[in-house]
Formats: structure tokens, C-alpha cells, sequence
């Protein structure tokens, strides 16, 4: 008896020293967010650092405006889009691969590796080749097009590895089922499958969407003469920084949280729904 | 393509094939038995074709394109088809490397310099991760008991990366400097007496933000492997008297080992090609090879900067099969 309390108690305190280093590790990954937050609340003769000389809305109003870092407006819309498109693509493509992978096929060792190779490949690397190999051939490049194209490489893997993981735990007598009692694949997979696969397509999807819209190496050769919001900051950045800029930074983090906290009550839905 | 349109298109391959439910066609020999042995489902050619077409046309031709036209001649705005190994020579050569002008032959080009800057931040921002993310995946898998929990603070970690990294590394501007956070934070608690000017635009910030940018993706596959460790393992190895930290070297490190390097090879490639967070927070002080390629490209000098991207690739794969050699991950996968 004497053992076990004392073994709860060394257990308690092992708990409790992690805990500790949660708080730690969560400062140590937010904080530099949320001294980004409090700052971008400067007064109108603060600077970018502490100590804050007032408070107000002034960097935000600034940001609204029509003098701020560039057209913002419009390079969010341009992200926005962009990242809608990807999203569609890497849901239907995952999907796709993912049910092919159901099967034993020739090549699927190359196709699995370079499925991950689009997640392995520095977006530096990736965005040269592209743009350099564009400039030869004489295509100009654009962010609907070359820089889709680059921005599904880099999320299709996310996305396949969720629908990889949603197959693994797929029980198959369900399909086996309903193709015994005559029905054909198509009718199979928009009885059967589809249903049971949504969220985890919705989640590859929304992977597809953030990643997108935050992505910036990629992009950077490739976007052609109109910047996507990341690039917008990024030229911004070349700038005299200002505290504006941590008002698009907080907005943006901002819309980001929102957007993850949206997929994941859509998937709880969607995974209650079908389970 | 819309979605509906390409499952359209897959629904028309998939009806010629009837129901499995009607009579078979009649075929005899091979046929027959190819047909007989067809497994059901959507015909694969037809799942994989555009994901692969996809894959080939916008990730592998880049890459062997990068390697095509390193060997081409740059003509100062443009490049033309050739083959020359120049661009590989005054890669190796610049400032010293085998350069016969000078005595010494061990001085690295600055380029092979940089390269080996990059490949230092990246080792260190490995270790720094790993020492930082294998606790916090520790105690999230084996600590806390309830799944919620575990799966809410996990979350919690995970969720700076999918906001924008970009972002991250400018929010580490009031962190730093002269009359940055931490700063005021060291003069507030009486650590320092005068502010510390090494915080911004130095090593230490770029790997503390590299660090900061980059853990989360060793806390992810950590988890994961950790998560899946059977814990009956550990309790038969408790029932056998083994410590805790015998069980920890016996058990559970060398069953965390291929997510560790998954970790690792993230952090490798992913520091590796940076190039934003450098001019952030390093001011431009130093160059990355990702900084390297970036004005080379921007000055128009392409074959160059394809050199670099070559030379860069060369290093990233090395690394990564060095850790593979280590680590056997194929179970993982």
C-alpha cells in the first residue's frame, strides 16, 4: 500500500512537470503571435516593438485603406480562389488515389513515392524548376495556373494520406454487399462508399485550402504578374515594416484559425452523420 | 474538369462492365481467367491517370529540368542549350575551391560555404526540435490518458502550421531586438543589466525561429509513433521489474525511432530549401543557398541558379538517405 502511493505520487509530480512543459512549449509556439496581436493595436506614433503608446485601431484603419501595402483586397481574393480550386482538386484527386490504392497495382511503390515527393521537395526547388522551365518554353506563368499547379503537388500528399487512413479502417463487405445484390460500381460508390468516406474527403479538401492559402515558397517565381496575399506580404516585408503589418498578420491568422475551427465542426458533422 | 464531370466520366468507364449480379460472358483460356480474377471497384488506369499526369508534368520535369539546364550557357538574360560545366565550375571555384591561382586548395567557394552554413542551421534546428518535440509528443501520447484531452492538446500544438509561416516569422520582430520581449523580459527579472543587441538579425534568432517555425512537424509523427506502441508491451515489461527508464530504452525509443525520422526528414528538407524566414529575421545578413538561387534566378543568370538548386538537392538527398540508412521507416508507412 505504502508502494502505490508512493508510486501515484512520483507519477502525479512526472504528470504535473509535463504539464509545465505544455504551458512552456505553448508559450514558446503563440507567443510571438500574440505580442503580434497586442502590437498591431499601436497607437499612431508606436513602432514596431514595445512599449505600446496608446492604443487604437489606426494600423488596422490603415489596412482597410486604400494606401496600404498594395491592392490587398484584391490578392486575398486571388488567395481565396486559388485555394477554393485546390481544395477541389486535392479532394478529388486523394479520393481517386487513395480507392486505386485499394488494389495491389504495378508501379504503385513509384507512384506512392512520388505522390510523397511533392511533400519532400523544398517549395525553392520546385518553384525554379517550373518558372525557369516555363521561361524557355515561352508560357507565361500565373497564379491560376502555374501556380495551381505547384500548390496541388504540395497538397495532394496531405490529402492522400487522409484518405489512405479513412480506407485502412473501410469496412469493404458493405461495397461486397450491395455489388452481390446486383448493384453496379457507380450505384456502389454513391450508395456505399461516398457516404461513408465524405469526411475524410472533406478533410483532405480543407487540408487542400489552408494549405493553399498560406502557401508562399511556391509561389514565388510562379504567381506571375498578380501577387497572392503570402507574396503581397512578403513584398511588404521588403518595406519599412510597420505595424499595419502585424494587423494583416493578425487578420490573417485570424481567418485562418476561423477556417480550421469551420472544418473541423463541418467534419464532426459529417463523421456523426455517417457513423 | 468540375468534380462532376470527372466522376462522370468514371461512372461511363466503370457501366460497360455490367453488374456482377448478371450472367458471365462467355470466354475460354486466359481470357476467361483475366476476367475472372478482375477485382471490383473503379478501374485503376483510370483513378491514377490524372494525379500521375499531374505529378510528372509539374513536380518531375521541374526537377530534371533543374538538372538539364545547369549545363546549359546562361547568355546573361536568358540561357541557350548547351553543355557546359562551367556553371558546375564556378561553383566549386569561386573564391578558392581547387582555384589553381591560389596556394590554397582547402579555401571552400563561397557557394560550397554557403551550402555548408545552410546544412549547420539545419543540423542544429534538428536537434533543438528533436529535444523540444519528443517530450511534447511523450507526454501527449503516454501522459494523458484521455483521449479528448489528448487529441484537444494536440490539436492545440498542431494548429500554427496551418496558419501562415510567413506570418510566424514576422511575429518574432517585438520579440526580438534591442527593445524586443525578451529583452525587456531578461531586464525585467534582473538577468541582464543592459539590452542584449544578439537577439535580432543573428544565429540565435534565425535558429530560434527556425525552431519555433519548424517543431511542429517533429511533434506530429512522434505522436503518431508513440500513439501506437502497444501498451501491453510496457506493462508486461513493468510486471517484469524493468525501471522506467529501462523501459523507455528497450521499449519505447526504438519503437518511436521511425517516427522520429520521418520528424527529422521533415525538419531536413523543409530548413533546407528556407529562404523567407532567413531575410526576416537574419536581415539579409547571411545567404542561404535558398537565397542564393533566389538572386540568381532574379538577376537572370538561370543555369547558375539551377547549379545551386542542383548542388542543394544533391546535399538534401544525401541527408535523407542517410537518415533512412539509420532508420528503417517502411513499417511506418
Amino acid at each position: 500500500m505504502a508502494r502505490s502511493t508512493a508510486e501515484s505520487r512520483r507519477k502525479a509530480r512526472i504528470k504535473a512537470g509535463f504539464s509545465v512543459y505544455y504551458a512552456i512549449f505553448f508559450i514558446f509556439v503563440y507567443g510571438p503571435m500574440f505580442a503580434m496581436f497586442t502590437l498591431s493595436f499601436q497607437g499612431p506614433h508606436g513602432g514596431v516593438t514595445f512599449p505600446m503608446r496608446g492604443f487604437s485601431f489606426y494600423w488596422w484603419e490603415k489596412l482597410t485603406g486604400p494606401s496600404a501595402v498594395g491592392d490587398l483586397k484584391a490578392s486575398l481574393v486571388r488567395s481565396l480562389i486559388l485555394a477554393v480550386i485546390v481544395m477541389i482538386i486535392t479532394a478529388l484527386f486523394s479520393t481517386m488515389l487513395a480507392m486505386a490504392f485499394r488494389k495491389r497495382f504495378r508501379g504503385s511503390g513509384a507512384l506512392f513515392y512520388a505522390v510523397m515527393a511533392g511533400l519532400m521537395v523544398p517549395g525553392t526547388l520546385l518553384s525554379l524548376g517550373l518558372a525557369t522551365l516555363l521561361r524557355q518554353v515561352g508560357i507565361p506563368p500565373n497564379w491560376w495556373s502555374s501556380g495551381l499547379a505547384v500548390h496541388v503537388v504540395w497538397t495532394l500528399p496531405f490529402g492522400f494520406l487522409v484518405m489512405m487512413a479513412v480506407f485502412n479502417r473501410f469496412d469493404a463487405r458493405l461495397e461486397e454487399a450491395a455489388r452481390d445484390m446486383g448493384a453496379d460500381e457507380w450505384t456502389v460508390f454513391k450508395e456505399i462508399t461516398l457516404p461513408l468516406i465524405l469526411p475524410g474527403i472533406v478533410a483532405a479538401g480543407l487540408f487542400g485550402f489552408t494549405l493553399s492559402y498560406d502557401e508562399f515558397a511556391r509561389t514565388t517565381l510562379l504567381s506571375g504578374a498578380q501577387n497572392t496575399l503570402p507574396l503581397d506580404i512578403n513584398a511588404s516585408l521588403t518595406q519599412r515594416v510597420q505595424p499595419t503589418l502585424f494587423a494583416l498578420g493578425t487578420a490573417s491568422t485570424i481567418f485562418s484559425l476561423l477556417m480550421i475551427g469551420l472544418f473541423i465542426v463541418i467534419y464532426t458533422i459529417l463523421y456523426r452523420r455517417s457513423h | 474538369m468540375t468534380t462532376v464531370e470527372s466522376y462522370a466520366k468514371l461512372a461511363d468507364a466503370a457501366a460497360p462492365r455490367g453488374l456482377i449480379g448478371s450472367a458471365p460472358p462467355v470466354a475460354t483460356g486466359a481470357e476467361a481467367k483475366r476476367k475472372y480474377r478482375r477485382e471490383p471497384g473503379f478501374p485503376v488506369p483510370i483513378l491514377i491517370a490524372p494525379a500521375t499526369l499531374w505529378l510528372v508534368v509539374f513536380l518531375l520535369l521541374p526537377l530534371v529540368s533543374i538538372f538539364i539546364f545547369s549545363f546549359w550557357k546562361s547568355t546573361g538574360h536568358g540561357m541557350t542549350p548547351a553543355f557546359t560545366i562551367e556553371n558546375y565550375r564556378a561553383f566549386f571555384s569561386t573564391d578558392g575551391f581547387f582555384d589553381p591561382a591560389k596556394a590554397d586548395f582547402l579555401t571552400p567557394s563561397v557557394f560550397i560555404r554557403t551550402l555548408w552554413l545552410t546544412f549547420r542551421f539545419t543540423i542544429t534546428t534538428m536537434a533543438i526540435c528533436l529535444i523540444l518535440a519528443y517530450p511534447m509528443a511523450y507526454f501527449l501520447s503516454m501522459q494523458v490518458q484521455n483521449f479528448k484531452w489528448q487529441l484537444a492538446l494536440f490539436l492545440l500544438v498542431m494548429v500554427p502550421f496551418w496558419t501562415s509561416y510567413l506570418i510566424r516569422a514576422v511575429a518574432w520582430l517585438p520579440m526580438l531586438g534591442r527593445q524586443g520581449l525578451i529583452n525587456e523580459f531578461l531586464l525585467g527579472i534582473g538577468a541582464i543589466d543592459e539590452p542584449l543587441s544578439f537577439f535580432l538579425y543573428s544565429e540565435f534568432s534565425y535558429t530560434m525561429a527556425l525552431v519555433q517555425l519548424y517543431v511542429v512537424l517533429a511533434v506530429g509523427p512522434i505522436f503518431f509513433s508513440l500513439a501506437k506502441i502497444d501498451r501491453t508491451l510496457l506493462e508486461a515489461a513493468r510486471d517484469m521489474g524493468a525501471t522506467p527508464f529501462q523501459i523507455f530504452r528497450e521499449i519505447i525509443a526504438p519503437l518511436s525511432l521511425p517516427g522520429v525520422a520521418i520528424g527529422m526528414i521533415f525538419i531536413f528538407v523543409a530548413v533546407m530549401g528556407e529562404f523567407a524566414t532567413a531575410v526576416v529575421v537574419y536581415g539579409g545578413k547571411a545567404s542561404t543557398t535558398g537565397t542564393v538561387i533566389l538572386t540568381y534566378y532574379v538577376t537572370g543568370n538561370y543555369p547558375f541558379a539551377a547549379v545551386n538548386a542542383f548542388m542543394l538537392m544533391v546535399a538534401m538527398m544525401m541527408g535523407v538517405v542517410i537518415i533512412l540508412r539509420l532508420v528503417d521507416i517502411r513499417k511506418e508507412l
